[in-house]
């Protein structure tokens, strides 16, 4: 039981402080769901990668620090704390980018990682159907053998950050006759400017392009850029699964800064009794993230793979967002009502955090398909009627 | 950096839990909450064999400690199997008598605490009127602010040389003759609602031990103490929970299939189950850091994870659960009961945003105590 960090840590630590002290932006950047905002974003992701920031736990041929887990939680509580930009290649980086570590073939890595990296390419994730959302394994579109490659056809959802993005990765059915749904799928990435694709914007709750439709019409993939064996795509998809609830997709240094933030609003705002509590549990669940996290890459770091208790995680962290942002709403009273950008100073940003987490129990596998994983596969419950 | 239990941790995890299964431990509870303390106190001495009270008592007094990630993890497990007593409270005066300036009292009381010998209990400012268990326990310790121009029973104990009791000032009695420690009367107990935990209202009269700031910034201490420890046990409390009731609904039929195989049921499962992995990580955090405000997170979390796996046990076992045959309700009891002991879920949030004048100062963290170190943060 050891909480304290090495003197090398600690020094990466200041390090990674000194740096952020210097670039972060002193205006905060325009939403990144917006073109505008995409465009300001990439250009802070290569600002980042210039020195080597914005991938720390990769290895330096990619463009990272070849950092441990731990270290990675280091930075990413000065990330959050020093109130630097949301990530626009977050979809990349925690999710395609894991995936190639794990199953991608070195080429692969060479040639897509830096990019990514720079924010040069950024990447969408295209798994969700309209008919095959929970129960992906029922997706319809197709991989078609061609020479040299696959034709893609038929129809993705709900990608993030596909209206602006250039690239997209996903699961499609290349043996159409399999007795089991998972099998004979495979793990492609495509571009999303390609012949034959159609981009259509999605606005979400408060408007905003931050997901999009993708229609495939023969679109053309070359070999190379299969993920893994063909047919054997679903394994590959799990690995990313576990990825994106586990411990990369929310850090705990991004609840760490928030929680910080919402106590500093409630002095500010008179220390108002009837919030006092949501805004204790607000900090509790902050430190709660952050410990369980340092215990889960502790036991990783002990070789120990990351399994179902990802699913943990995931619930966690989604519910506590809303929690967290609720609350924050409730203290700014009426001004609670305004939409983003109608507020300045310490009040903004609650209103687009607050949708930005109203989503957090539905994507990343709902909440209740992540139960079912916690009920038969921590504690062991039988299967049943769902 | 390495948060987690080392081996030496988890044996002793393991070997506390292979001696409470053995033990018949319900059975003890049950004559403990009648009033028959003599099955409780044979557990106790066999708990303090393995060391359990000695890890509260410094190693200048014969204990081992002070040790809070070991007493966490002991405390857990005597949570899980409902160990009666003033557990909390024994390793509460152990911190208490542990202060600066305090080295006779140690002296005179720590030995028998850390041997298992001395059973005893306590009441502190911020901890509520009662002391637990006071008809069982060997001695009671009273901190609280004294009647001023009391007559000190035994001038030789009182630890600060000029020990005059002032009006107003913070006084620590001691009670309950040495002498006798086995001889008990109980009118005073008031009931629990979980009758295993026998409140008391603290004797009058005693022995004046000490007054002052010393005996209040011990208080404060030792109140960090019972709250970790609490907490822990709590932890344990809801753990148990979680795990008969898990078992019950994989074995308990209706509709012709498993009563856990019906999703309504599996999901509040699964939420007790992230509510419960989620204050572990706090519980020890907190015996890391001994921040007071940690300390309070870690109570508030682990006390409602626990009672919310309460009111999940007792509607997934159905009508047995809400029976006093059934060893469901000892653990049920005492996770309502440890919700309010040694600090509401109001008091311990209010020490988690920091208090002083009118719980306002909340400092601005500078950035090194995001992580590490305290809790308070702006
Ligand atoms: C903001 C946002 C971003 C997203 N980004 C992406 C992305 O980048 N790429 C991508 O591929 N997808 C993305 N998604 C899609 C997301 O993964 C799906 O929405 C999700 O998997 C749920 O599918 P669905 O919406 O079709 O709901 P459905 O599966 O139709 O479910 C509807 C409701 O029924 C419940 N339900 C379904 N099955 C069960 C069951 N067995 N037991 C209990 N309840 C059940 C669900 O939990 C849900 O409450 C995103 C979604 C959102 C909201």
């Amino acid at each position: 039981m050891d909480l304290t960090h090495s003197p090398a840590d600690q020094a990466f630590r200041a390090e990674a402080r000194a740096w952020l002290d210097a670039h972060v932006p002193a205006r905060p950047l325009p939403s990144l769901e917006t073109a505008e905002g995409f465009a300001a974003h990439r250009g802070w992701e290569a600002e980042l990668a210039a020195d080597h920031w914005s991938v720390v736990s990769w290895p330096a041929a990619y463009g990272g620090r070849d950092c441990g887990l731990v270290r990675w939680l280091l930075f990413e509580e000065e990330y959050y704390a020093a109130g630097a930009p949301g990530r626009v290649g977050q979809n990349g980086v925690s999710l395609l980018a894991p995936t190639l570590f794990d199953h991608g073939t070195e080429e692969q890595r060479a040639r897509i990682l830096p990019p990514m990296a720079r924010g040069e390419v950024v990447w969408a994730q295209a798994w969700s159907e309209p008919e095959a959302g929970s129960d992906l394994a029922s997706l319809r579109s197709r991989a078609v053998r061609t020479d040299g490659g696959w034709l893609l056809s038929g129809q993705k959802t709900w990608s993030s950050r596909a209206a602006f993005a250039d690239r997209a990765f996903g699961l499609f059915r290349s043996e159409p006759d399999t007795p089991k749904p998972h099998q004979g799928l495979t793990y492609l990435m495509f571009d999303l400017r390609a012949p034959g694709v159609t981009v259509r914007p999605i606005g979400r709750l408060d408007g905003k392009p931050a997901f999009a439709e993708l229609f495939l019409d023969e679109v053309f993939v070359p070999d190379e850029d299969v993920i893994g064996e063909p047919g054997r795509g679903w394994r590959v998809a799990m690995s990313t699964a576990g990825n994106e609830r586990g411990l990369t997709l929310r850090s705990p240094g991004r609840f760490l800064a928030s929680a910080g933030r919402l106590a500093a609003l409630w002095h500010e705002r008179g220390r108002d009794p009837f919030t006092r509590d949501r805004v204790a549990d607000a900090v509790i669940g902050a430190r709660a993230y952050q410990l369980f996290t340092y215990a889960a890459a502790s036991r990783f770091l002990d070789g120990e793979a990351l399994g179902p208790e990802s699913s943990l995680n995931k619930v966690f962290w989604s519910e506590y967002d809303i929690a967290l942002h609720e609350t924050a709403l409730d203290l700014l009273g009426v001004d609670g009502e305004l939409a983003d950008g109608e507020l300045a100073g310490a009040d903004r940003g609650w209103a687009e955090g607050y949708v930005f987490s109203l989503a957090g129990p539905i994507y990343a596998g709902t909440n209740e398909i992540q139960r079912d994983i916690i009920a038969e596969r921590l504690l062991g419950l039988p299967k049943g009627r769902r | 950096m390495r948060f987690l239990l080392d081996d030496e941790q988890s044996d002793f995890a393991r070997s506390l839990d292979a001696l409470l299964t053995a033990a018949d431990t319900p059975a003890a509870v049950r004559s403990w909450s009648a009033g028959d303390p003599a099955a409780g106190r044979a557990l106790w001495s066999r708990i303090a064999d393995l060391g359990v009270f000695a890890l509260a008592v410094p190693e200048e007094y014969e204990g081992l400690g002070p040790r809070p990630v070991e007493l966490a993890v002991a405390f857990v497990e005597l949570g899980r199997h409902a160990v009666p007593g003033p557990l909390v409270e024994t390793v509460t005066s152990a911190s208490l008598l542990t202060g600066p300036g305090l080295a006779n009292l140690a002296k005179r009381f720590l030995p028998g605490v850390a041997s298992g010998e001395t059973v005893a209990t306590v009441a502190l400012p911020g901890g509520g009127p009662y002391v637990l268990d006071g008809d069982a326990a060997d001695v009671e310790f009273v901190v609280g602010e004294g009647p001023g121009a009391v007559a000190v029973s035994d001038a030789d104990a009182v630890s600060d040389a000029d020990a005059v009791s002032e009006a107003g000032a913070v006084e620590l009695w001691v009670s309950a003759p040495m002498a006798s420690p086995r001889v008990r009367h109980s009118p005073r107990v008031r009931r629990s609602i979980d009758p295993a935990r026998r409140l008391a209202l603290p004797r009058a009269g005693g022995e004046l031990l000490g007054t002052g700031p010393r005996i209040a910034a011990g208080a404060a201490d030792a109140l960090r103490w019972a709250r970790l420890a609490t907490a822990a046990q709590a932890l344990g409390v809801g753990l148990a929970l979680l795990d008969r009731t898990v078992a019950y609904v994989k074995q308990r039929s209706q509709f012709g299939v498993p009563v856990g195989s019906f999703q309504a049921v599996r999901h509040r499962l699964a939420d007790a189950k992230i509510a419960l992995e989620f204050a572990r990580p706090l519980v020890f955090g907190a015996a890391v850091s001994m921040d007071p405000a940690d300390v309070a997170a870690a109570k508030v979390a682990a006390c409602e994870a626990a009672y919310a796996t309460a009111r999940t046990a007792l509607q997934l076992h159905g009508a047995i659960g809400y029976t006093a045959e059934y060893d469901l309700s000892l653990w049920l009891t005492k996770a309502r009961a440890l919700r309010s002991a040694w600090g509401s879920p109001g008091e311990c949030r209010a020490e988690v945003l920091g208090h002083g004048d009118g719980f306002g100062r909340l400092p601005r963290v500078p950035r090194d105590d995001l992580s590490g170190g305290g809790l308070r943060c702006s």
